[in-house]
């Protein structure tokens, strides 16, 4: 376990990286909605891809290496392992509601409907959903160590159930635009568009971990706050 | 420890909880009246003038055996809950995987048996004509319920030490039913509709290997779950 001291540097230096973070996420609005082309067929309404698909990289990469620090914490037994997926996840669930709301904003003028069980709509939901059900399970149990354990194992279950979430909606036909970026051929965006994405995800990673590294300084503050008290009352 | 004396372990512990069971039947009848209500109120959840009883019946079967095993499933452990019993069956020397495969196998009788006695009354309520089909749709129940009771025997081995316990099963164990609920209510229309057997081959894989890797997922992750 780390020291108060070591968590209150960790919260400034999170501070640091999110506000050069936020810093590009202005500047990620301005490339996009002035110096990016508008999109001939979607207009003005696929400008919000450039927050969407970044929010939506955010969220999987936070919830990936939740369940690999899961993973990890079943070895290792470190419990910095274990606040630092638990940190993870609730980002992650922050980015999760940024893909939930931007996407039917996004589909209403595109697709005509705020919502469909499209394959990946349906599946980043449940994933979503896995993770919400995650922060529920750490908020009910009080002894840590138990916490520990039982979010562990739920963190290395949700990485094990997405592929099979996946192939279960794939096999329902799929409205989503098809991927334009990570797919065997070469990218299929106009040039100037892909550095807006590729920048705008970038700058998503470093929200994200600026986020992360802040809420687990927090995380850590809070059980050394918990293990104050308990040695007081005893 | 050899694997006759493993295997013994887990049928006392599945024998044990079953013997509880049938003494005083509370889960089984809770279940069974839940299951009945559910088939009962989803019957009338559609609009009969256009939608046909067949169109219904694989969800409304589905989503029966879902609810019928969570109100099963909660129990396993809220037995060892109380006196503190868990720590009784530690103590003994069977070693925890073996606790936990004899509790998998209880909840696999229960909830099956659970399911057994709602088939009938499903083809009842809803008039299936589907004799001939039953075979395969047993052989579906059984992949579907052992992925059930596999992930839910898990969860419920954590979710009774929580708070708020009996809502945080349906909460947790949801997610986790999406794959083998969508595959078997896929494969209960086909079966109902009498299609061949090559268009249930996906999803049927698709169980299996869910029920393989849940299976072997629950019984390595047992003993992670009993650190205090």
């Amino acid at each position: 376990m780390i020291g108060r001291d070591a968590a209150l540097r960790t919260a400034r230096r999170g501070g640091v990286v999110t506000v050069l973070a936020l810093l590009g996420l202005a500047a990620i609005y301005v490339r996009a909605l002035v110096f990016t082309p508008v999109e001939r067929f979607q207009g003005p309404a696929q400008k919000i891809f450039y927050i969407h698909a970044p929010a939506a990289w955010a969220a999987l990469v936070a919830f990936a290496i939740t369940g690999i620090l899961s993973l990890l914490y079943l070895f290792l037994k470190d419990r910095k392992l274990d606040l630092v997926a638990a940190s993870s996840a609730e980002v992650g669930v922050a980015f999760g509601m940024v893909m939930l709301t931007t996407g039917p904003i996004w589909g209403k003028p595109i697709w005509g409907t705020w919502w469909t069980w499209d394959a990946r709509l349906t599946s980043t939901l449940f994933i979503f959903l896995l993770f919400v059900g995650y922060l529920a399970l750490r908020n009910a149990v009080t002894d840590p160590g138990t916490r520990a354990a039982y979010s562990a194992v739920i963190g290395i279950m949700a990485l094990v159930l997405v592929p099979f979430i996946h192939v279960t909606v794939y096999w329902f036909r799929t409205l989503h635009p098809q991927p334009v970026l990570v797919k065997p051929s070469s990218p299929s965006l106009p040039g100037v568009m892909l550095v807006t994405l590729l920048l705008s995800i970038v700058v998503f990673t470093v929200l994200y971990v600026g986020f992360t590294m802040q809420r687990y300084a927090l995380a850590v503050l809070r059980e050394l706050k918990a293990e104050e008290v308990a040695r007081a009352v005893s | 420890m050899s694997a006759s004396t493993f295997v013994r372990a887990s049928l006392a512990v599945a024998a044990k909880d079953l013997a509880i069971e049938w003494k005083t039947k509370t889960a089984f009848v809770s279940s069974m009246v839940f299951a009945v209500l559910v088939l009962a109120v989803l019957y009338f959840a559609r609009d009969p003038t256009s939608v046909a009883t067949i169109d219904v019946a694989p969800g409304a079967l589905w989503v029966t055996f879902t609810f019928a095993a969570m109100v099963g499933l909660n129990r396993a452990f809220l037995l060892e809950r109380e006196n503190r019993a868990m720590d009784g069956l530690l103590l003994t020397p069977a070693p925890p995987t073996a606790i936990f495969v004899g509790k998998v196998l209880g909840n696999l009788v229960f909830v099956g048996v659970v399911e057994l006695a709602s088939v009938p009354l499903f083809i009842l309520f809803y008039d299936l004509p589907i004799g001939a089909q039953l075979p395969e749709l047993l052989l579906v129940m059984v992949m579907a319920t052992v992925a059930f009771v596999a992930v839910g025997t898990l969860l419920s081995a954590m979710v009774v030490r929580t708070r708020f316990s009996e809502m945080m099963l349906p909460v947790l164990l949801l997610p986790f039913l999406v794959p083998p609920v969508v595959g078997a209510v896929q494969l209960t229309a086909r079966i109902l509709l009498d299609r061949p057997l090559s268009e249930l081959a996906g999803w049927l894989k698709l169980l299996a290997a869910f029920d393989l890797v849940f299976l072997t997922l629950s019984i390595l992750l047992f003993e992670a779950t009993l650190e205090e």
